[in-house]
């Protein structure tokens, strides 16, 4: 039950963050979006009264609250960066007592303080509200529709009506029977804006109620301007609309109505991020494709990370009892053709059966990118450093395991990025660099692998810096001139490594990339950092995609078995004595086509019973691992195929050189060799 | 009417307690405890893993899981025999790692009342002991309580060890 609960409002606070941060940066609350923080806020509240976490229960009581507001009263002007504050340390407080929950410590934190604050900022909503909800009352009585919420546009130029601008009122009624008023309303409010402003137009919500329509029908569809432009000119203008029956056309020369118009805009124009109908329809647009996770998140569902395992495994034996019964040694030399047709069968519906049982685990790294905007934003904010985010490719899958590794690693970097690389504003404009500093996380499939970048315009990473203070605490393994620029670079990662003279909030003490080669490391991938001097720096981590199933050829050595991922092999032949040199160390060295390569006697390494000896007589597989090359020498290829990865058990000592094992068709186990631990 | 219940919740536990699966090593009898034993399996082909220690035969292939497995006689320090159609894994589960011991015979279930267990002594066969947590009086034979516990520890240590 707690489990649930604890999952359930993880989930429900990651979305909310989403919600308020891209309500922030479109500068505009759509009522989709208050209603989903309103739902968000009502089940946590429901929750954790349940559980009796009532500290969580209140907290989200007077968010409610305050949201219950915003969508009742449209208040104005909203200060969305004070909303998402206010939101947003209640999203903190409410995390924070989840983790105390779940490990399992009392969730002991007094809301006091934020509820007060959430209630302050709601009554000095309410207060500014005040005004104009009285004028806005006024204009209502005027107006003979039912008392639908009047939106204001205001033109981005934002000028004082000059002279010959005039207020117009309009009445269009179109004609019976065309269908469809609403959006033939909205049309006309869309093109007058070309010229004109301070439109007001009942029913206002043309695009989603469809009770407009009515209203259209019975009413006329009502819109007051001001635009330059006689009243031929307007009148031109609306009956160029099609279907239009009949038009009522006025000048509004009423000082008072018109005064009441601008102030009304006044108020507004005052608010800081206000945004017009113009603006929402685009945001309600983006609103929608946010709301895609909202809409595709009914048709998910969610399943226990154990059962998906046990899935997977049982999928695996199938895949093999398929092989096992189809290349049975008893049927061999049989005419079975029937026999074979549906062997066939049964092998595609098994291979497609795997392939999806294989996506399930893979998770979009979308939600993992997405949490970063929230770090940006709020580092940005305490370090006064304009940084924007770029996403690309977001939609690329990874492996579940991988996404709960990769977060914290990322999060180091991008805070890296912000902290040392992002220079101040001033700065990047002494440069002549983009005041705005720009942050780049990219995702693309390569091969076996998933590549993510995180690429900055920062001020790059002081090589010299970076080498003398190695020199000082003794790291130097290599004379400094050997050491590349990616090796000196790669010494940031050592742990309590930092340049840096006194630690900070943010960084300083040399953990954090520490941190971020563990994590890596643990999901099998690696990390590698490139940067110039004043341009930038780019970190690039590598991780493999799945590390269930790869291509593998399958070799024997002994009374072993291997495999050789096949993406690691450059060839395969048989050499003859002629192309075998043995150098003062008595290492075996192939010459072939002119370069030469070591060669590795898995026998000895392995110390396995040897079959076969001589060079000539076993098979040569010729394997590359970082531009490296080196020759292994094995007894016979058996074969190649698509094999299932399973991990060494922990219990088991780690080897050099191999990675995992896998089971073949026969029941037998092959071992999984590592290019990169064999070359060195 | 909650000492009934007590009662029950302590018969329920007992299903497995003081119950030790026995089997045969050379001429003596050992027993682990019931609870650590997940099943027995007749020997089958082991696919050997180069750099682990000479105990560790290597791994098997157990309904999709790969499974380590240690040869007991040569954790003991005994002589390795070759393996016969008695030979048996007994897979056992320690705080989620499973491991198969390689054994000669299975013998029997068995129940050893707290009380028949007694320390064992401290001999100087040095080694063995660590693995043996008590001796259990059956009748008048005497089995060896193994503790599965050290079974795991031991290769830490060990490893430890021959690094030093």
């Amino acid at each position: 039950m707690l489990e649930m609960f604890i999952f359930e409002t993880t989930q429900l606070l990651e979305q909310l963050e989403q919600e308020i941060i891209s309500s922030e940066k479109s500068s505009c609350l759509v009522p989709s979006s208050i209603n989903e923080i309103f739902r968000i806020m009502h089940t946590i509240k429901g929750s954790s009264a349940m559980m009796l976490f009532n500290n969580i229960s209140t907290l989200a009581h007077s968010i409610e609250d305050l949201f219950y507001f915003i969508r009742e009263n449209h208040p104005r002007e909203i200060d969305f960066c004070k909303l998402s504050d206010v939101v947003l340390e209640g999203i903190d407080f409410i995390k924070k007592e989840v983790s105390k929950i779940e490990s399992g410590k009392e969730a002991d934190g007094s809301s006091f303080v934020l509820i007060a604050k959430i209630k302050e900022y709601l009554s000095q909503l309410k207060n500014i509200d005040g005004s104009p909800k009285a004028s806005e009352q006024e204009q209502k009585e005027e107006s003979t529709q039912k008392p639908n919420e009047q939106r204001f546009y205001i033109s981005s130029q934002k000028k004082e009506s000059p002279s010959n601008r005039n207020f117009f009122r309009a009445t269009v009624f179109f004609e019976e029977d065309c269908g469809m008023e609403n959006i033939r309303a909205f049309s006309i409010v869309h093109e007058m804006k070309e010229f004109a402003d301070y439109i007001v137009y009942t029913p206002s919500d043309l695009m989603d109620n469809e009770e407009s329509v009515e209203t259209i029908r019975e009413n006329g569809f009502c819109v007051t301007f001001n635009a330059a432009g006689t009243f031929e000119d307007m009148k031109d203008f609306f009956m160029r609309t099609f279907f239009i029956k009949d038009l009522q056309l006025e000048e509004i020369q009423d000082e008072e109505k018109i005064k009441n118009l601008k102030r009304k805009k006044e108020i507004i124009l005052e608010g800081q991020n206000y945004t017009n109908t113009y603006t929402q329809n685009e945001s309600e647009k983006n609103a929608e494709q946010d709301s895609h996770t909202a809409v595709s998140k009914q048709n998910m569902i969610s399943v226990n990370v154990p059962k998906l395992d046990k899935l997977m495994d049982l999928v695996g034996e199938l895949v093999i009892s398929e092989a096992m019964v189809t290349q049975n040694p008893e049927l061999q030399g049989l005419q079975l053709n029937g026999f074979y047709k549906a062997a066939r069968q049964l092998k595609k519906i098994t291979d497609e059966l795997q392939d999806i049982v294989m996506s399930i685990r893979m998770v979009p790294l979308y939600m993992t990118f997405q949490k970063m905007n929230r770090i940006i934003r709020d580092m940005s904010k305490k370090l006064n450093k304009e940084v924007k985010l770029e996403i690309i490719g977001e939609e690329t899958e990874v492996d579940k395991n991988i996404i709960e590794h990769i977060s914290d690693p990322l999060m180091h970097l991008i805070r890296n990025s912000i902290d040392h690389g992002i220079e101040s504003s001033q700065e990047r404009i002494q440069k002549g660099k983009p005041e705005i500093g720009h942050i780049t996380l990219e995702a693309k499939n390569a091969g076996g692998e998933v590549l993510i970048f995180v690429k900055d315009d920062g001020r790059g990473l002081d090589r010299n810096k970076i080498l003398n203070k190695a020199r000082d605490n003794g790291l130097l393994n290599k004379p400094e001139n050997e050491l590349t620029d990616r090796e000196i670079f790669s010494f940031i990662f050592l742990p309590g490594f930092s340049t840096k003279e006194s630690v900070t909030e943010f960084s300083g003490r040399g953990v954090g990339m520490d941190v971020a080669t563990k994590n890596i490391e643990a999901v099998g991938g690696s990390i590698v950092i490139d940067s110039k001097p004043e341009q930038g720096t780019i970190v690039t981590i590598k991780i493999p995609l799945t590390l269930a199933i790869i291509d593998g050829m399958t070799i024997k050595a002994g009374a072993s078995r291997f495999t050789i991922p096949t993406n690691t092999i450059k060839e395969s032949f048989r050499v003859s004595r002629e192309n075998v040199i043995v150098d003062a160390d008595n290492n075996e060295i192939i010459m072939v086509r002119g370069e030469c390569y070591p060669v590795l006697r898995l026998h000895q390494i392995y110390n396995l019973g040897a079959k076969t000896t001589c060079l000539n007589e076993g098979i040569i597989v010729m394997i590359e691992n970082d531009s490296r090359r080196a020759c292994i020498f094995a007894d016979e290829l058996i074969g190649e195929q698509q094999v299932v990865v399973k991990a060494l058990p922990n219990y088991l000592k780690k080897v050099s050189g191999i990675s995992g094992c896998t089971l073949l068709g026969d029941g037998g186990i092959s071992l999984i060799m590592d290019g990169s631990d064999l070359l060195g | 009417m909650s000492e009934l219940i007590e009662k029950d919740m302590e018969q329920e536990e007992d299903t497995q307690k003081d119950k030790y699966l026995t089997f045969l090593l050379e001429k003596d009898y050992y027993g682990i405890e019931i609870k650590y034993v997940t099943e027995i399996i007749g020997i089958q082909t082991i696919t050997g893993v180069p750099g682990q220690a000479e105990y560790v035969k290597g791994i098997i292939n157990l309904r999709g899981r790969i499974i380590p497995v240690v040869d007991v006689r040569l954790l003991f320090k005994k002589e390795e025999v070759a393996y016969n159609d008695r030979t048996c894994i007994v897979v056992v589960d320690i705080r989620e790692v499973s491991i198969g011991l390689i054994v000669d015979s299975v013998s029997e279930v068995i129940s050893i009342p707290e009380n028949d267990v007694v320390p064992p002594p401290q001999l100087n066969k040095g080694f063995q002991n660590k693995y043996v947590k008590g001796i259990g009086k059956v009748g008048n034979d005497v089995k060896l309580v193994l503790d599965c516990e050290r079974i795991l520890d031991n290769d830490e240590l060990e490893s430890i060890s021959s690094v030093i």
